[in-house]
């Protein structure tokens, strides 16, 4: 590969440039924390930015898969839409149940936006652009994810409604159980790069083969773990079809029905948020981070390969919500231990398999196809065989509702 | 400067959270005071250069003991204020004493020991170091928590489990 | 800081944690006694390593890590326990746990 231009250069690192020169106008001792405070602001205006324009695109586009408009009334083809929604939602009572728990009411959806929000801290955008370049970041990431729960937790539990507390214990219980096959599918890309850093991660997906790139999507291993990553991570985000927690037609908003105004605005940002750094996530571990996905286009800058990846990821999810109904409580409790869990478990069977078969047989093209056969096919067979089992198993009879009696 | 005052912060912290689960009524509120502890001690965690342990303590405590408590509770119904005579033991003076008793000999014998300190600044660890660490010289430790994980989510598995008909009720 | 001023913050989260085991009546509030105390001495171990002679082997950094697992299993399984009392008894209650009284 030849190297890039040096405009193309320049142009890849402009934020990280325009963030040392501000800082430069600064005393010395200062000048890190310039530059972190800058990173920050960076990070607060641009994904909430992505927000407000991921929601009319979500509304235009389900409006689309729908055979209907969507919203089109605010602005030029209705894309001024969230300004509107954001003023409504500001300037809305916020009404706080009578027999709510004030305090845990009132910190859930804080505790909420600050974990997202924290969870960017380790993204890496583009070429040096990640704010804290930490040694363990991606389990940073899985930490600040698992404690979402318990504002969720928090939201449902304070509002004193049985929907809303109905809702919170489907998401905890949801997001638990996709919590598992979540860290064990992003364990393979770890295992294989052997570092928990983002941007190790990335930079070990940065090679070409031909014009072919090197993600890890691109093998049988990476493959297979990326399909359970999108699984967990849908599941993870209360994305439909794992969107039981705030189904509308049975709890009317599930854990956040007794909120309003701007609190409601910070739960759908959350939300919003959360969907997004678990696909910046998905796109770090597997999809080559800011890389070029073909060799001829690496001259484009990092972070609008970066950007639009997430758009595309943003998108699928959108079209997945058009698309598949919801699933039953049962179903997805049992596709999470039954199906996702020994799969992912295998994944990383098969991916030390491939480590070792590659330093047995020595590089070269035999040792390719046979680590693809065997891999591919180990992966290929368990997946056929288990869905045959769990299909005869099905049994389709009423549901049973237990408390722990 | 700074340090001291960094430390005292997560120091009340975790503290803050240990007696608001000591003293509170609410069982749900005992949780999360207790999680506002894990998350001091995480901090606290960071701040000796334990980076590793810091994550895995917000993960493990936040993410899972803390969801399982107050799971516990709201599948006993045990959410709500409980009514006096039910917070504590009939005995809580004589626990009381105890605990307290127990904690200033602890700190008063702080006081005295002579440990052998080293002041160098904190030892950079790596997550590699660890992992090798765990893969070398820890493998056996290692297995045996894989081995007692699993035993205990086996047992946690039946004795949750319904018991089946005719047997009980 | 030092490691004495880390030790006495374990000490008094080891006494907060006691004295919750002792005096709570909830079954699950005296787990959560228990979770504290062992928190404590995870804080020991990981300021012991910090500020010890020989920090290299990463023996008290480990051994916190694997505290912190087994604490894991222990709440799960004693938490397995309460429900499944819970089940018979009704209650959550230590002071009406008596049926195993001779």
């Amino acid at each position: 590969m030849s190297p890039n231009p040096a405009w193309s250069r320049t142009l890849d690192q402009i934020f990280v440039l325009l963030q040392h020169r501000i800082a430069d106008l600064f005393p010395p001792l200062l000048q890190p924390w310039v530059a972190m405070i800058l990173g920050v602001v960076g990070i607060v205006a641009v994904f909430p930015a992505i927000f407000a324009l991921t929601t009319v695109l979500e509304r235009k586009g389900l409006g689309r898969m729908q055979n209907r408009l969507g919203p089109n009334r605010v602005g030029p083809f209705g894309i001024l839409q969230p300004i509107a929604d954001a003023i409504k939602s500001l300037t809305k009572e916020d009404i706080v149940p009578r027999s709510a728990d004030a305090v845990v009411h009132y910190l859930a959806p804080v505790v909420l936006v600050v974990a997202i929000f924290l969870g960017y801290a380790v993204l890496p955008v583009g070429r040096n652009m990640q704010l804290l370049n930490i040694d363990a970041g991606i389990l940073f990431f899985f930490a600040i994810g698992a404690s979402t729960e318990l504002s969720i937790f928090m939201a449902g539990w304070s509002s004193r409604n049985k929907y809303s507390l109905l809702g919170a214990m489907r998401a905890v219980a949801q997001m638990i159980s996709y919590e598992v096959p979540l860290l064990l599918s992003a364990v393979v890309a770890i295992m294989m790069t052997g570092s928990l850093n983002p941007s190790r991660i990335v930079e070990a997906q940065g090679g070409f083969t031909g014009i072919l790139p090197h993600w890890y999507v691109f093998t049988p291993w990476g493959f297979a773990g990326f399909v359970l990553f999108v699984i967990a991570a849908l599941a993870e985000t209360n994305r439909s079809p794992f969107d039981l927690p705030e189904g509308e037609s049975e709890l009317v908003a599930g854990y956040f029905t007794e909120y309003s105004g701007f609190k409601f605005a910070l739960f759908f940002l959350g939300e919003y948020l959360g969907m997004m750094s678990i696909a910046g996530y998905g796109i770090t571990l597997f999809l080559g981070g800011w890389g070029a996905p073909l060799s001829v286009l690496a001259f484009l800058p990092s972070w609008l390969w970066f950007f639009g990846k997430l758009f595309l990821a943003i998108f699928f999810f959108i079209w997945l919500r058009g698309t598949l109904p919801r699933l039953r409580q049962d179903q997805l409790m049992n596709f999470a231990w039954k199906f996702m869990l020994p799969m992912s478990l295998l994944d990383l069977f098969v991916a030390a398999l491939w480590r070792f078969l590659g330093e047995w047989l020595g590089a070269g093209l035999g040792t390719e196809v046979v680590r693809w056969l065997v891999c591919g096919l180990l992966l290929a067979v368990t997946y056929v065989l288990f869905a045959r089992v769990m299909l005869k198993r099905q049994k389709i009879s009423p549901r049973s509702y237990r408390y722990a009696e | 400067m700074i340090d001291t005052l960094v430390f005292l912060i997560f120091a009340g912290l975790t503290l803050a959270g240990a007696v608001a689960a000591a003293l509170l009524r609410n069982l749900v509120h005992c949780a999360l005071s207790l999680t506002v502890t894990f998350a001091g001690l995480a901090l606290l965690y960071l701040s000796l250069g334990a980076q590793f342990v810091g994550f895995t303590q917000v993960l493990v405590y936040i993410g899972a003991v803390a969801i399982l408590v107050v799971f516990a509770i709201l599948l006993t119904r045990g959410s709500g204020a409980l009514p006096g005579n039910l917070v504590t033991t009939s005995a809580w003076r004589i626990g009381w004493v105890a605990a307290v008793a127990v904690g200033f000999v602890l700190v008063a014998a702080l006081q005295h020991a002579p440990f052998a300190q080293s002041a160098a600044a904190a030892p950079a660890v790596s997550v590699q170091q660890i992992g090798q660490a765990l893969m070398g010289p820890f493998v056996l430790p290692l297995e045996i928590v894989g081995v007692l994980l699993t035993v205990a989510l086996i047992g946690a598995v039946i004795v949750a489990m319904p018991e089946r008909q005719g047997e009980d009720q | 800081m030092n490691l004495t001023a880390y030790l006495v913050v374990a000490a008094l989260l080891f006494a907060l944690g006691l004295g919750i085991a002792l005096t709570r009546r909830n079954a699950i509030l005296v787990l959560i006694g228990i979770e504290l105390m062992l928190n404590a001495a995870n804080l020991n171990l990981i300021a012991f390593w910090r500020y010890g002679a020989h920090p290299e082997p990463m023996t008290g950094m480990l051994f916190a890590l694997f505290s912190i697992a087994v604490a894991a299993a222990e709440a799960s399984v004693g938490l397995g326990l309460v429900i499944a009392w819970f089940r018979h008894a009704r209650t959550s209650d230590l002071d009406a746990m008596t049926r195993m009284k001779g």
